[in-house]
């Protein structure tokens, strides 16, 4: 059986989709999947947080509505971008984080949280979603290991 | 390519939905088939006609027919028997 090793280092709701869309795209394939989650990434397991990512409009020249940076920098810019990207995900039926997450435990893909991110931001095991396992470095590339394709994402 | 209009054991409807979703829901299709059924999956992600040889490929499934006509993807998979 093929497997598929990330990480995923990002806490923005731009950066939470690419790691899940190829886990669950992995368990369509018949593969084994995990996901390291780690440092801001942690938030994607994140019982509250991951219900409330953002996108940020800050240093992103990708923005379809392009603003000059001191503009972007204004209160309720982030907001503003966040919903807009909502609505496109919306409009185009893509689920939503949690149900990627839903998607991911139904099909076995392994949840790792780094326990060093937990201990620098002060998160605890009941701060997670349900599934998510705790890991160190090493528990990681011990499955990385045996990996067909890793990713740092 | 197989003749498309071959009555399929199974049909999904993919239509509007955004990679990884078909994939991903044809693959618990499948997984609900007998070994030798057919599923018919319609989709209009334009990534499907790539994807789905790549998914019969790693599944071990045989693509019978792709069909890309007025923005609709038609394939047709069967499920073979475990070797």
């Amino acid at each position: 059986m093929r497997r598929l090793a990330l990480v995923a280092s990002k806490g923005t709701l731009d950066g939470a989709y690419p790691p899940l869309i190829l886990a669950a795209t992995a368990a369509g394939l018949g593969w084994e999947a995990g996901i390291f989650f780690t440092f801001y990434g942690l938030d994607i397991i994140h019982r509250k947080k991951h219900r409330r990512l953002k996108v940020s409009p800050l240093a992103n020249p990708a923005m379809p509505v392009s603003l000059p940076p001191l503009l972007a920098a204004l209160p309720g810019m982030e907001a503003v971008a966040t919903a807009m990207m909502r609505r496109w995900m919306k409009a185009q039926r893509l689920p939503e984080v949690s149900e990627f997450l839903d998607m991911a435990r139904e099909s076995g893909v392994k949840l790792f949280a780094c326990s060093t991110t937990m201990g620098v931001m002060g998160i605890e095991r009941e701060d997670l979603i349900e599934g998510a396992e705790i890991a160190g470095a090493t528990a990681f590339l011990d499955f990385a290991a045996n990996a067909d394709v890793s990713m740092f994402v | 390519m197989t003749d498309q209009t071959m009555a399929p054991d199974a049909e999904l409807d993919c239509k509007g939905l955004l990679c990884p979703l078909p994939v991903y829901r044809t693959a618990q299709a499948m997984g609900r088939l007998k070994a030798g059924e057919v599923l018919r999956v319609e989709c209009t992600d334009p990534g499907s006609l790539a994807d789905f040889p790549a998914f019969a490929r790693q599944r071990g499934y045989t693509l019978l027919s792709a069909q890309d006509g007025d923005g609709v993807q038609v394939f047709l998979l069967r499920k073979e028997p475990a070797r």
